[in-house]
């Protein structure tokens, strides 16, 4: 019995080593901006350990509680990027069109000094994704902006597994131009994605036979033993996505494309998808709809290739309009640092209500990414991830004064050093060159298909000329 | 009843020509007398204007103030809590010249060759580019679309974004000259030169350069002493390239450097001192904050951007957002532009950044007219709101650095310009895309 409870406690003392570390703090007479319970004027916001405990008027400060002042200030939920590639150490596994099997988790970068810029912008959770190079790509990883801590302790517990798709130009170039082998065009796209899925109940159908026949055998010890059929994670993670275990994140733009995913996912019986980019979701939106597909758009990109030449920065409010669950996305390191300009955006073209609008980076990239129900909103039992702006967040003159993840300052304006980074090179304070960052401004369109260059050599070449 | 009916085959007859009416902007403009009343009109150069009236008399505009009579052959605008301001000018764009950048067929900015001063970014400028309406029903009405590569890549040109032709939405066909300068930092994270390697190909790349210049000086030389008195004279060779370049030697054409590091912008600046028969303007200039007392002190004026990540692992997340503010601040002039094409309406927020971050509102606001204006030599016509001036402007209703603002009507060269680009045909036709009968 003593064993056992020395056993429990080594148990509970090994959990919360790993277990995040929480802050507590008591926000106070700030305009709340709580997404699904309007905004409330004057009010505080209690969080302990992590945790929003209590939102009202004149709350007072538990013992050792630090309070922030936030008198004519605005208290938002943190922002949440459904499509970002910040600090991913690689993106494409570009050498075949499916590969499912490989996932972000590994690739996570968490001294990257993108996730403090992020976090000053107002950002605490992104879906770090792997790129569109392939038909089925690689497994993504949800990550809380905790600045400073491992990889493993980045992630977002127990969100749900999620996973890159793409259709397209992108698919089609790396492997139909770049490999000579399909997809060449939008019809072998569909067919790598059923194929794939049949290939997958197959292997699933002939590997349960074979488990439960070498089960048998093993009871039995005699007779033949069973012809082996190895484990497969490819077609372990194609049948997860089939029997809903990770949603479906969709690289996509033309109307069609999307169309075509859906009926193939009808087929397949897959429910929980999103769209991503979904330039031309606005064509479909309908059927959209009647599926429960969502949407992940940009606000305002288009035109700087042939699939998105035919679309309108109004996407966004048609898609609300018409009751999709939309999220504005950044895909870009430079868009995360400003997404609620982006969402503001979205009032400008089509008049959707700010509070639509604010959870189009909130609430409904929380959907999406299935941690709704822990963040995307202000309200009691959520993760203490909250920002506090000095203006209304949608106004080109607000700045993000702090940012909390769990509870906890991981940015605050009023002590921001220049320096941030944290490993920090020994040669890199030299001005010679060697300490530049890949600057990103207001479009890449590549940064989807990193990684993929030595596909396409010509590409590569027009790159290095630019 | 019968009426009703008829009223109905009517009204569908309408709307339905009206929907084939969309597939194309086929709504003609406005064109004439219009007076614009009780807006608020920010001038830009006179200051603001409460409950202002705006005369637009052609392509100009006629007045300017709070009081004047308005005769009955002015078509008026009643704009009472909106906001006058002037069509804002994005000074650094591809508009016109590249339609899809994937598609290298429809991209036409860059041309073969190191040195092309005889390209014009005016004759290959497609006055049909789907991106133009979308930019300027945005507010953005005159941009300076540039050619890129080479050494000398070509002439920009000043286009106002309403009109048939290049020639008719040309403000400046020679705008500016565009020069690139080789870097002597090298090219940052991607470049695997050795440092011998960039000095050596920065120094020839240079002497190339300056080889030209020379070249192109001998020539005007020999061309302006011919022409001033031809007797006696052979005629030189004519040479399209060094032709093109007496404009700009001659100081009426300025030249455009790109230049974004510390050491390129110094570099530029120590080399800008032995060419000063020219007029230089910086471009990119993300550095600039860093050595914006040496840029003020060249008095080279700056078209620069704010949307975009730290240049380096060590700077604070702000600097990109507060330079153009704090060479404004150390003196420089500084226009505050796109770098984009089909997103150049988005001029306007890349200078909300500015304001907000240390250049205030005024500044950010003269950063996207009046200044971009001076800079290529055309705020004679563009960049403020003032009798005489060419009638370049917007209404908005409110602030338009503000992502949430409206831009409501905009005029361009006095053209009240239809409200419709592809963006807004796809948002009228699929909004509400199975109505049927309404």
């Amino acid at each position: 019995m003593k064993k056992l409870i020395t056993l429990c406690l080594i148990l509970a003392f090994s959990t919360t080593a790993y277990a995040q570390e929480k802050g507590s703090v008591l926000i106070q007479n700030a305009t709340v901006i709580t997404v699904t319970n309007g905004d409330l004027e004057e009010t505080d916001v209690l969080i302990r350990d992590g945790i929003i405990r209590e939102i009202g008027k004149d709350l007072n400060a538990p013992r050792g509680v630090e309070t922030v002042d936030a008198t004519g200030k605005f208290v938002m939920p943190g922002i949440i990027d459904a499509h970002s590639h910040l600090n991913g150490v690689d993106i494409n596994e570009a050498r075949n069109p499916v590969t499912a099997e490989v996932t972000m988790e590994e690739s996570v970068d968490p001294n990257e000094v993108g996730i403090y810029h992020a976090l000053a912008g107002g950002a605490t959770t992104i879906h770090l994704m792997h790129g569109s190079a392939n038909v089925i790509g690689g497994q993504g990883e949800t990550l809380k902006l905790r600045y400073g801590v491992s990889q493993e302790e980045m992630k977002f517990e127990n969100a749900k597994r999620t996973i890159k798709f793409a259709l397209g130009e992108n698919p089609t170039r790396v492997h139909g131009q770049g490999s000579g082998v399909q997809p060449r065009t939008r019809m072998g796209v569909e067919q790598v994605v059923r194929g794939h899925f049949d290939e997958a109940l197959d292997y699933k159908r002939k590997r349960e036979a074979y488990l439960e026949a070498k089960a048998q055998y093993d009871r039995r010890s005699r007779g033949t033993p069973p012809v082996p059929v190895a484990e497969n994670l490819r077609y372990e993670v194609l049948n997860d996505i089939i029997e809903g275990e990770i949603f479906v994140h969709c690289h996509s733009y033309r109307a069609d494309e999307i169309l075509m995913l859906m009926r193939v996912f009808n087929d397949y019986g897959i429910e929980n998808y999103t769209f991503q980019h979904a330039n031309e979701a606005f064509k479909v939106a309908n059927e959209l709809a009647k599926n429960g597909a969502m949407t992940s758009v940009f606000s305002d990109w288009w035109a700087y290739k042939f699939e998105v030449y035919y679309s309108t920065a109004y996407n966004a409010s048609i898609l609300n309009a018409n009751g999709v669950v939309n999220s504005i996305n950044s895909d870009n390191d430079q868009l995360l640092r400003t997404l609620n300009h982006e969402a503001a955006k979205v009032v400008r073209y089509g008049d959707t209500s700010v509070n639509d609008a604010i959870k189009m980076i909130t609430l409904h990239p929380a959907i999406q990414l299935g941690i709704d129900d822990r963040v995307g909103s202000i309200e009691e039992g959520k993760h203490g991830d909250v920002v506090v702006w000095d203006g209304h967040p949608l106004s080109i003159y607000s700045k993000a004064e702090m940012t909390f993840v769990d509870g906890i300052k991981y940015f605050d304006l009023a002590n921001d050093p220049d320096d941030m980074r944290i490993q920090i090179n020994p040669g890199s304070d030299f001005d010679d060159g060697s300490n530049f960052r890949k600057i990103v401004d207001n479009r890449d369109e590549d940064a989807c298909i990193q990684d993929t260059f030595i596909l396409l050599q010509d590409q590569a070449q027009t790159h290095a000329h630019n | 009843m019968k009426k009703l009916n008829i009223f109905a085959v009517i009204v569908t007859l309408l709307f339905g020509l009206n929907a084939t009416a969309e597939a194309q902007i086929t709504d003609k403009p406005g064109f004439g007398k219009f007076a614009i009343t009780g807006a608020t009109i920010h001038t830009v150069t006179n200051g603001t204007i409460e409950s202002g009236i705006i005369l637009i008399d052609g392509e100009e505009i006629a007045f300017v103030g709070e009081n004047a009579r308005i005769t009955n052959e002015y078509t008026r605008i009643d704009a009472s809590g909106k906001h006058v301001y002037p069509g804002f000018i994005d000074g650094w764009s591809g508009l016109g010249l590249v339609e899809i950048s994937a598609v290298p067929v429809t991209v036409d900015n860059a041309e073969l060759g190191q040195f092309n001063p005889h390209m014009y970014a005016f004759t290959a400028f497609n006055p049909h580019s789907a991106s133009i309406p979308v930019t300027r029903v945005s507010g953005v009405t005159t941009v300076l679309s540039h050619p890129s590569s080479g050494s000398i890549a070509g002439k920009a040109a000043v286009m106002d974004l309403w009109g048939y032709s290049p020639d008719s939405m040309a403000v400046k066909k020679s705008g500016a000259l565009i020069m690139n300068l080789p870097s002597s930092s090298g090219g940052g994270w991607w470049d695997d030169r050795s440092e011998e390697e960039i000095k050596k190909q920065y120094e020839q790349n240079l002497k190339e350069i300056n080889d030209f210049l020379d070249k192109a000086r001998f020539y005007n030389q020999m061309m302006k002493e011919y022409e001033s008195d031809p007797s006696n004279k052979t005629k030189p060779d004519y040479d399209p390239r060094m032709e093109a370049m007496r404009e700009v030697l001659a100081g009426d054409v300025p030249v455009v450097i790109s230049v974004n590091d510390e050491q390129e912008i110094l570099d530029a600046i120590d080399w800008i001192k032995d060419n000063d028969d020219m007029n230089f303007i910086f471009e990119g200039v993300r550095e600039g904050w860093r050595v914006a007392e040496e840029i003020a002190e060249a008095g080279v004026p700056v078209l620069t951007t704010t949307l975009y990540t730290p240049s380096r692992d060590y700077d604070n997340y702000q600097r990109p957002y507060q330079n153009p503010g704090l060479m404004a601040q150390a003196g420089v002039k500084v226009a505050v532009v796109s770098d984009d094409i089909e997103n150049s309406r988005n001029t306007p927020f890349e200078a909300g950044y500015a304001a907000t971050y240390g250049m205030g509102v005024e500044e950010a606001l003269k950063a996207v007219t009046i200044y971009p204006a001076e800079i290529f030599g055309v705020a004679d016509r563009l960049g403020s709101l003032e009798a005489g001036k060419q009638a370049n402007l917007f209404i908005a209703d409110g602030d338009p650095f503000e992502p949430m603002t409206n831009i409501e009507q905009v005029f361009i060269k006095g053209y009240k310009i239809p409200m419709v680009s592809r963006h807004i045909q796809l948002y009228q036709e699929f909004l509400d895309r199975d109505a049927v009968n309404e």
